[in-house]
């Protein structure tokens, strides 16, 4: 579902004297259909990079990056915007939201984007929350007010409001206690078990070895290790 | 010309636009602007003051000429269509919001008249139907129905500013073009307006043309960014990949120079 | 006078008077005096005025009257010009076609637009009637008429029957008209647009290309705060489906009228520059919404003179405790249901009328 050939990346700080970092060289990784593969390697080894790259939210300098029919590599814009609404979800570690938006509305908008029913969008929307002990109180007000837990929940509830072939999570338990981490862990099993290519950074040991079936070290991709 | 279908391939672009250039004597307005734009997509446009992004859009709009270039709609060629069809074009097809809401406004015409103007214009002869389409769209930008009869200029900025949106869309254009249309706003205002028009744009397949200067709205609101700087387009891209991995110097220095809040 | 010593001041500084005196202008050619010469003022037909010939060729009797002024006071050349704007006017039903309006000897806001038209189309042969609000005794009716007796010759006319012409302001007349006769009104402001859209550039535009929406938020605005179209007079109409034309200050009760009228119908505004015509039997619709339709509206009382029920009332304050009486605004059309015998309620026999 997931194929990554040869990857390679580097930023060029234009406004820093056009110094160019050199973050990663010919990665390598596939994740299968049903799979779930963790990243793992220091803090600033490229786990997130990795990950930026394969949603198009960086430039990738060189190689394949294939994802489902796409190689986002080359894509034109339009056609990884069409892979992000059906195909490629992606749960980062920070909730962005436009202000004063319910909670409701902000899960249930991968949905709505999908043409689903607004009454449908919003029990699925619903349903998640429920099990993510975000109380019902909460639904109608802005998650921005929300403590980081709770914000987390509500980024992770709309990663899973759609049932996407292929997600990325970054740190999807941090910062969430035990039941909470046991919640978001079972819904990473369901979306295997219907097949989902799943590509995660977590940084909980216990976690990642159990959901995990296999986990790269990107610290093998950095340019400076391969020298 | 005959009548659009409404139904676009999905896989045409709606707008295409090659190598326009406006010019104001020796001054470049724009220079060799080109890209396509497909239907449901929005395209920001961010640049500073003089950048060029006020330019491309006034002639995007038909209200300038370019000097060069070329600009496509629907497969029609818009620069050499006659003024008849390009005024037809903008009071069916297309939609322009502009950034002072009284610029496009009338405001001596009650709200209801406002957003029913446009549907008199194509022909709408019942006064109780227009009656209630004017109510629906006021209600779906968030205007309390029962000032249907009140004149924008006892409106607020902002609910000038959604009436504007009410009365350019109720007609159901494929094309938006708006200048701007948080500037002005309260802040508190501005989150209410972008999340109207997201929705806008999902539920009623547009696209849209949004020139700004603030990053923030674009990021919210814009799928695609282009940005630009003295006439020209230095960069452009999906909009989290333009603001998050800049590669041109000017636009690396615009996202750095970003207030935090 | 002597001519001005260098010393003086060309205007004098208490009284703002040029003191240059003539002389020192340089002498003055010879004015030729270019109005039409009629010596012996008996109608001598060496000397005949500019163009005044008659059907047959030879000089009528009128034409003895005529010292001063051209054939209906305008001058040839803009005859022709209006005559021009007439035929494209009639050519584009409701379209308005710019035209040069003189300078005319009652000020703008009097009828000079009518006025134009009217002297443009007459013939010695005419027959004149004048209406002003459907009367034809008032001071503006009696003084244009007067105008075109002196300056045309015409015979003139109070009965709508007899005449050719008829030049009116604000009413079109009850009886019904017939071919062959010309109907010109009085305009004030020829752009139904106006007062909605207030630049011309703009109104050209919706014009040329259809773009009526406006015409109709200004009923709709009407209903909405009214309850219902109030517009009552100067109601805007659709011509022949294309142009939406004013027809001119009449009350809506009168736009039924000019729909289908076998006369021709011309509209001039002098102030505005501006004619407008409706050949005979046009199609002449009034706006209104599909669940608001048009209504025409009248007092409901009949004509306290003549019995009428069907004709437009003029409404007259008879004494100061508001007493008052309806009166049929059509006085040649009053008169003539009298003579007929039939009575209003507060009907008197008439005093001999002294002719």
């Amino acid at each position: 579902m997931i194929c990554i050939e040869n990857l390679s990346k580097s930023f060029t700080l234009h406004n820093q004297g056009g110094a160019v970092i050199p973050v990663m060289a010919r990665a390598a990784l596939t994740v299968d259909p049903g799979e779930c593969v963790g990243l793992t390697g220091q803090s600033g080894a490229g786990k997130s990079t990795l990950m930026r790259m394969v949603y198009g939210n960086y430039l990738v300098a060189g190689g394949r990056l294939v994802v489902g029919d796409t190689d986002v590599a080359t894509a034109e814009p339009r056609q990884i915007i069409a892979l992000r609404r059906h195909t490629l979800g992606y749960v980062s570690q920070f909730l962005r939201v436009v202000p004063r938006v319910p909670t409701l509305e902000v899960v249930a908008e991968p949905l709505l984007a999908l043409g689903t029913p607004a009454a449908e969008a919003r029990d699925r929307a619903a349903a998640l929350l429920t099990r993510l002990n975000i109380p019902e109180r909460l639904w109608s007000l802005s998650p921005t007010t929300f403590s980081g837990g709770e914000q987390q929940r509500v980024n992770i509830a709309r990663g899973f409001a759609h049932a996407y072939p292929a997600l990325l999570l970054d740190e999807p338990t941090a910062s969430l206690d035990v039941s909470n981490r046991d919640v978001v862990l079972s819904l990473i099993q369901e979306a295997k078990a219907r097949g989902a290519a799943i590509l995660g950074i977590f940084h909980d040991e216990a976690a990642r070895n159990q959901v995990c079936d296999r986990q790269v070290d990107v610290t093998g991709f950095t340019p400076r290790a391969a020298a | 010309m005959t009548l659009m279908s409404r139904v676009a391939p999905a896989d045409q672009p709606l707008l295409k636009v090659e190598r326009l250039t406006k010019r104001f004597g020796s001054r470049i307005g724009c220079a060799d602007v080109s890209f396509d734009l497909y239907p449901g997509e929005v395209l920001g446009i961010v640049g500073e003051s003089g950048s060029g992004k006020s330019t491309l859009l006034s002639c995007l709009a038909g209200h300038q000429r370019p000097d060069l270039g070329q600009i496509a709609y629907d497969g029609f060629d818009v620069l050499g269509m006659s003024e008849t069809g390009r005024r037809r074009l903008s009071r069916t097809d297309w939609a322009y919001v502009h950034q002072n809401p009284r610029d496009g406004l009338r405001m001596g015409v009650s709200a209801g008249g406002n957003v029913g103007e446009r549907l008199m214009a194509v022909g709408a002869r019942h006064y109780g139907q227009i009656r209630a389409r004017a109510v629906d769209w006021l209600g779906r930008v968030e205007i309390a129905a029962d000032r249907i009869d009140d004149r924008p200029s006892a409106f607020s900025g902002g609910m000038q500013q959604r009436l504007q949106i009410a009365r350019n869309l109720v007609t159901a254009p494929r094309l938006v073009y708006m200048d701007e249309p948080t500037g002005g706003l309260d802040v508190s205002v501005q989150a209410r307006l972008l999340d109207l028009l997201r929705g806008l744009v999902r539920d009623l397949g547009l696209s849209v043309v949004i020139v700004t200067h603030d990053l923030a709205v674009v990021r919210l609101l814009a799928h695609r960014l282009m940005v630009m700087k003295s006439g020209r387009v230095v960069e452009q891209g999906l909009t989290d990949q333009v603001l998050d991995d800049p590669q041109h110097p000017y636009t690396q220095l615009l996202v750095s120079s970003v207030l935090q809040v | 006078m002597k001519a001005g010593s260098p010393a003086l001041a060309a205007v004098d500084p208490v009284t703002q008077r040029d003191q240059r005196a003539p002389e020192r202008l340089g002498p003055q050619p010879e004015q030729k005096d270019h109005r039409p010469q009629n010596h012996d003022g008996n109608g001598d037909d060496q000397q005949r005025c500019g163009d005044i010939v008659g059907r047959q060729g030879e000089t009528p009797e009128w034409a003895g009257t005529m010292t001063d002024y051209n054939f209906a006071y305008l001058d040839e050349a803009t005859k022709r010009m209006i005559r021009r704007a007439i035929l494209k006017g009639m050519a584009v039903p409701g379209y308005q076609v710019p035209f040069a309006s003189r300078e005319m000897p009652m000020p703008y806001g009097w009828g000079t637009g009518g006025v134009q038209v009217t002297a443009a189309c007459l013939v010695p042969e005419d027959r004149l009637k004048v209406i002003d609000q459907g009367a034809d005794d008032t001071t503006n009716a009696v003084s244009i008429r007067r105008f075109f007796q002196r300056t045309a010759g015409v015979a003139v006319t109070e009965a709508t029957t007899e005449a050719t012409v008829i030049q009116t302001r604000h009413r079109i007349p009850e009886t019904p008209l017939t071919e062959g006769q010309i109907l010109v009104y009085q305009v004030p402001i020829p752009e139904p647009l106006r007062f909605l859209e207030p630049r011309e550039t703009e109104t050209r535009k919706m014009h040329e290309l259809e773009e009526y929406g406006l015409m109709h938020v200004k009923l709709y605005e009407d209903i909405a705060r009214h309850g219902r179209i109030a517009t009552s007079y100067a109601y805007p109409v659709r011509v022949e489906g294309r142009y939406v034309m004013d027809p001119s200050p009449i009350p809506k009760f009168d736009n039924p009228k000019m729909s289908g009228n076998p006369a021709i119908q011309l509209f001039g505004a002098g102030r505005e520059q501006r004619i407008y015509a409706l050949p005979p039997w046009t199609d002449v619709v009034s706006l209104d919404f599909d669940d608001h339709p048009f209504e025409t509206s009248k007092a409901p009382h009949d004509c306290d003179l003549c019995g009428a029920r069907h004709s437009y009332l003029d409404e007259v304050i008879t004494d100061d405790q508001g007493g008052r009486m309806f009166v049929c605004s059509d006085t040649d059309f009053c008169a003539g249901r009298r003579a007929q015998g039939k009575k209003g309620q507060l009907w008197a026999p008439e005093p001999e009328a002294a002719e």
